[in-house]
């Protein structure tokens, strides 16, 4: 198919006309990617006003420590004029825009002197490590075990694999957290003397990071699991899979090209969702376990009204998790072809 | 052997197939399914639980849950007339789970009732108006789904403190957009039928159709999505209060419960099993219910 | 004639459902010879799809061949261990399904499916297969080969993609292609063209052809045989123009008048056969369709007939006999006087 560009079609006589991109597939992608990633911005920027609008909604000041000690009336005219509270609201929100956008979320409430995103990147590594070891248990188990359930549906490894998918599920992470600490903390503590146990409390680059990776994994993958389950039972109904056996094709290749090839399909469109789950989870993970991460952080902040520190982890957390949805969205068109583009 | 003229037989009616009601059936097909009727009588027992353990407290045979025995804290289960302990101030631990189960189910009930009440009014106008307003709508529902939940929670408690009123509402606010999506798919598929257009050519309103025609078809797939929905529903409130941002004591919930207890870990851990295995299997429960619900529901998987 | 090739002896396939021991086939015997085209017809749940998928060992669960035999030149299928049987499948015997949007991988290129068919049985170096598939392609004429072998399946049209189905199924070359109602999902212009694309293919590859259908029509312009299925067992079986125009079982001659035919008069009523299909879990005494016949009598419902000679090649199961069935007028039965097996019908 031929690309006419718009030099060409000027001295076409329609007067209307408009240059045409070659219709090609790769075309279409671009400009769904490019959709997708404009989209971002208006979704990114409700959510920090949602938010923003939310804090100001708040009762008291900033200043109205607990405790009974007030500041006097100059003390806090003067840390308004500071941190610029004395504006009108629209303005403040306009300039807390404008600040994000170059990656400063204003000072910190709790701790005199820190910035908001110093703070956010003091937490950041301990929340990456323990995140992204736990999305590395929960693609592979989460969807090994929901395989391996569907594969043999009915039988023992199903009942089984599939209980502890549900409990996984059911159980709190900060329910699971504990009883971790309890059984493999206290109890082996207590029971073997002072020589086997895990540490409960900390961060360290050692088997500190087993019980929270552990706890933290425990309900995406419980998620991904069942989903995969349900998925890959789907896919064993289906038609093209009697097909490929009547072909003659041996059963690896069958499960691979045919049944895994197609009920791999919305389990990455739960990867998005998962990301999320990643992500609040943390927040309980690193209480429960003293971790100073940012989900820890954002708990402290909420604990004692840091309204620039909430506002900064929030927008912080929804821009990751709206680009691990564009990331999932995009990776979709590829894996499946009969998406449409339009 | 003389030929016979062929006379049509009597027809036999040999075993005319057994004609069920989809409820009846899905009833029958639920009952088999040995994990949800678990799920349910531990529900049912639940909710007996929490409309008579004032009853209980009242004719004394229920310790009050407010009341403090300071002479026996944190003591293990079975001690001094306490089943199953003690917590720091010496409230019996049973019948704070009592009543903490209260909480628990009303968080549960009362939240998706606004779930239902949001979601469905925004599913069905997007539905049913559709055009701009369905997008509209539909945009404000991606947005409203960037919200990561727990997050989201904690800021509104944040900002309008930790009142009932304030975290069923919260909860409530961060859950409704899949029964949203839900029911405008409802609502888009009936529009498509064709009853609707004939019902309107005899001059019916269209909205009256489409509800009538919207509740038995989708009543199924709400009331799964609505179930599944309270589990999700006591995490997020058990996780607030374990954070300390839930309901205030002295009002005993489990997720309070929990916290307590882990401060107290070392010395008495079953202070923290009890609560833990209170949410886990009031939970449990709920799952298993909403499992076989959906199976019960699901029409392709008639044999 | 040429050997049989196929040879269905006695075959009980059964399903232990919750509602009971279900009989989906309920000893049929039946024969392919090399070359030949066979017609099985009846309606839904009558057992024909259970025989061909019992013949490729295709049985979902919780089918199992519970007894008889099914000889694939001289080797019982039921018997072959699962390597054989995966060898089997797609090379001797072929099948294609009835509708091809479901029976195709929805994300997999047409192309890469097809080769799939053939490299499973055989090596071939990429080129070498390429060039096959675009040649199988070819001959099931489907347009713009070379294109069309990068699309998937949802690209195609519905014939288009049944043309696909068979070129997976010829890609072995198979002396045995297993067609389950080919056309049910088509258009009926499209209909036509399938068909003319398996005769066409039986003439040039010798391939012989088993036609599951419902429909009387496709039987009489594509089969040479036709064996009539009901509740799981064969209830006539013989030539197509002798079963067309002397049917000796009630059923036939049920389901020749419900076909609408151009060369009739249209004083004709259309007569469909009153009641329902058989529960398969529950089946009646005696004569399995004697709750529809028409002329059923005592003997019917309290002893099965046995499958028997009724006339020159054709067998029938039944105690009563059908004559005058040319005319349109009704028809007269005779009630068979000799015990089964002992003699043709001759009056």
């Amino acid at each position: 198919m031929s690309a006419e560009v718009g030099r060409r079609s000027k001295r076409s006589a329609s007067p209307s006309f408009r240059p045409r991109l070659p219709n090609t597939r790769a075309v279409s992608l671009s400009l769904y990617v490019v959709r997708r990633v404009l989209w971002m911005i208006p979704v990114i920027f409700f959510v920090v006003l949602i938010t923003f609008v939310l804090m100001h909604l708040a009762p008291g000041s900033p200043w109205d420590k607990g405790g009974g000690r007030q500041l006097s009336q100059s003390v806090v005219r003067n840390l308004n004029i500071k941190y610029g509270l004395d504006k009108p609201v629209w303005q403040q929100f306009l300039l807390y825009v404008w600040n994000a956008a170059h990656f400063d979320f204003g000072l910190s409430y709790q701790y005199e002197g820190k910035t908001v995103a110093s703070l956010i990147l003091g937490g950041w590594p301990y929340t990456f490590t323990i995140g992204a070891l736990a999305f590395c248990l929960v693609v592979p188990i989460g969807i090994g075990l929901g395989v391996l359930a569907a594969l043999r549906q009915n039988t023992r490894t199903d009942y089984l694999t599939m209980t502890f998918a549900t409990f996984g599920a059911s159980f709190p992470n900060f329910v699971v957290g504990m009883l971790m600490i309890i059984v493999f903390g206290v109890l082996a503590y207590n029971v073997s003397g002072g020589n086997v146990s895990l540490p409960v409390t900390g961060f360290g680059l050692d088997d500190h990071l087993i019980m929270p990776v552990i706890t933290l994994a425990l309900l995406p993958t419980a998620y991904i699991a069942r989903l995969t389950r349900a998925s890959t039972l789907d896919t064993l109904r289906q038609e093209y899979v009697r097909t490929a056996w009547a072909k003659g094709l041996s059963e690896r290749l069958v499960v691979l090209r045919h049944i895994l090839r197609n009920s791999l399909i919305p389990v990455a469109t739960a990867l998005g969702p998962t990301f999320a789950l990643l992500i609040t989870g943390s927040v309980i993970v690193e209480t429960v376990f003293a971790i100073p991460g940012i989900g820890r952080s954002f708990v402290t902040a909420v604990e004692s009204r840091d309204y620039p520190m909430i506002l900064g982890t929030t927008i912080l957390f929804s821009v990751v998790i709206a680009l691990a949805n564009l990331v999932v969205d995009i990776l979709y068109v590829f894996i499946d072809p009969r998406v449409r583009l339009d | 052997m003389a030929s016979a003229v062929a006379v049509p037989s009597q027809l036999i009616d040999w075993e005319q197939p057994e004609q069920i009601g989809l409820w009846g059936d899905a009833w029958a097909r639920f009952r088999r399914n040995r994990l949800a009727v678990i799920g349910l009588t531990i529900v049912v027992l639940l909710i007996l639980d929490a409309l008579l353990a004032p009853a209980l407290v009242h004719f004394g045979l229920l310790i009050d849950p407010l009341t403090q025995d300071v002479t026996h804290i944190e003591v293990g289960p079975g001690r001094f007339g306490h089943l199953l302990g003690t917590d720091e101030l010496g409230r019996d631990t049973l019948t704070r789970l009592m009543y903490g189960a209260r909480i628990s189910l009303s968080i549960g009930i009362f939240v998706q009732a606004i779930v239902l009440v949001i979601g469905g009014t925004i599913g069905l106008t997007a539905g049913y108006v559709g055009g701009r307003v369905d997008n509209l709508l539909m945009r404000f529902t991606d947005i409203w789904y960037a919200f990561p939940d727990l997050i989201f929670v904690l800021v509104l408690v944040s900002v309008f403190g930790p009142s009932l009123l304030s975290i069923f509402g919260a909860i409530g606010i961060v859950n409704w957009v899949s029964l949203a999506r839900l029911v405008r798919g409802q609502v888009l598929a009936i529009k498509e039928k064709e009853y609707v257009e004939a019902a309107r050519a005899t001059g019916s309103r269209p909205l009256k159709i489409v509800l009538r025609h919207l509740v038995p078809n989708s009543l199924g797939p709400i009331i799964v999505t609505l179930t599944f929905g309270v589990p999700q529903a006591i995490f997020l409130e058990a996780t607030l209060s374990f954070i300390g941002v839930g309901i205030q004591p002295p009002t005993p919930t489990w997720g309070q419960m929990v916290n307590d207890g882990y401060q107290a870990v070392f010395a008495n851990p079953s202070s923290v099993v009890f609560p833990s295995l209170a949410i886990g299997l009031t939970m449990l429960a709920f799952t298993f219910i909403g499992d076989g619900l959906r199976d019960a529901l699901d029409p392709r998987m008639r044999r | 004639m040429s050997d049989a090739l196929l040879r269905v002896q006695d075959l009980h396939t059964q399903f232990q459902t919750s509602r009971g021991l279900v009989r989906a086939v309920d000893g049929v015997t039946l024969e392919v010879r090399s070359g030949e085209i066979v017609g099985v017809v009846g309606e839904s749940g009558c057992g024909k799809t259970m025989t061909a998928l019992s013949i490729l060992r295709l049985l979902p669960d919780p089918g199992r061949i519970v007894s008889g035999k099914i000889m694939f030149r001289d080797v019982d299928v039921t018997a072959m261990s699962q390597e054989e049987v995966q060898d089997f499948r797609g090379r001797d015997v072929a099948m294609i399904f009835q509708d091809p949007m479901t029976s195709l991988n929805p994300v997999t290129r047409v192309g890469n499916q097809i080769e799939e068919a053939m490299t499973a049985h055989n090596k071939f170096d990429v080129n070498a297969a390429r060039v096959r598939v675009l040649d199988l392609l070819d001959r099931v004429s489907v347009p713009e080969s070379k294109k069309r072998v990068r699309n998937y399946p949802h690209q195609f049209s519905g014939g288009m993609r049944q043309r696909a189905m068979i070129a997976m199924g010829i890609a072995n070359e198979p002396a045995l292609i297993i067609a389950d109602e080919p056309t049910t999902a088509l258009d009926v212009t499209v209909q036509a063209q399938i068909i003319e694309l398996l005769k066409q293919l039986n003439r040039e590859m010798g391939t012989a052809i088993m036609l599951i259908t419902h429909n009387m029509a496709l039987v009489a312009s594509l089969c040479q045989r036709v064996v009539v299925m009901y509740a799981g067992r064969v209830v006539e079986e013989g030539p197509v123009e002798q079963i067309f125009t002397s049917p000796q079982h009630p059923y036939t001659w049920s389901l020749l008048r419900s076909v609408p035919r151009v060369d009739r008069e249209r004083r004709d009523r259309l007569i469909s056969i009153e009641g329902l299909p058989p529960d398969l879990a529950r089946l009646p005494p005696g004569c399995k369709f004697h709750p529809r016949c028409p002329f059923a009598v005592q003997r019917c419902r309290e002893e099965e007939p046995p499958l028997a000679d009724v006339a020159p090649d054709q067998m029938a199961r039944c105690w009563v006999l059908m004559r005058n069935v040319a005319d349109d007028s009704e028809p007269m039965v005779r009630l068979r006087a000799n015990a089964p097996g002992q003699g043709a019908t001759g009056d």
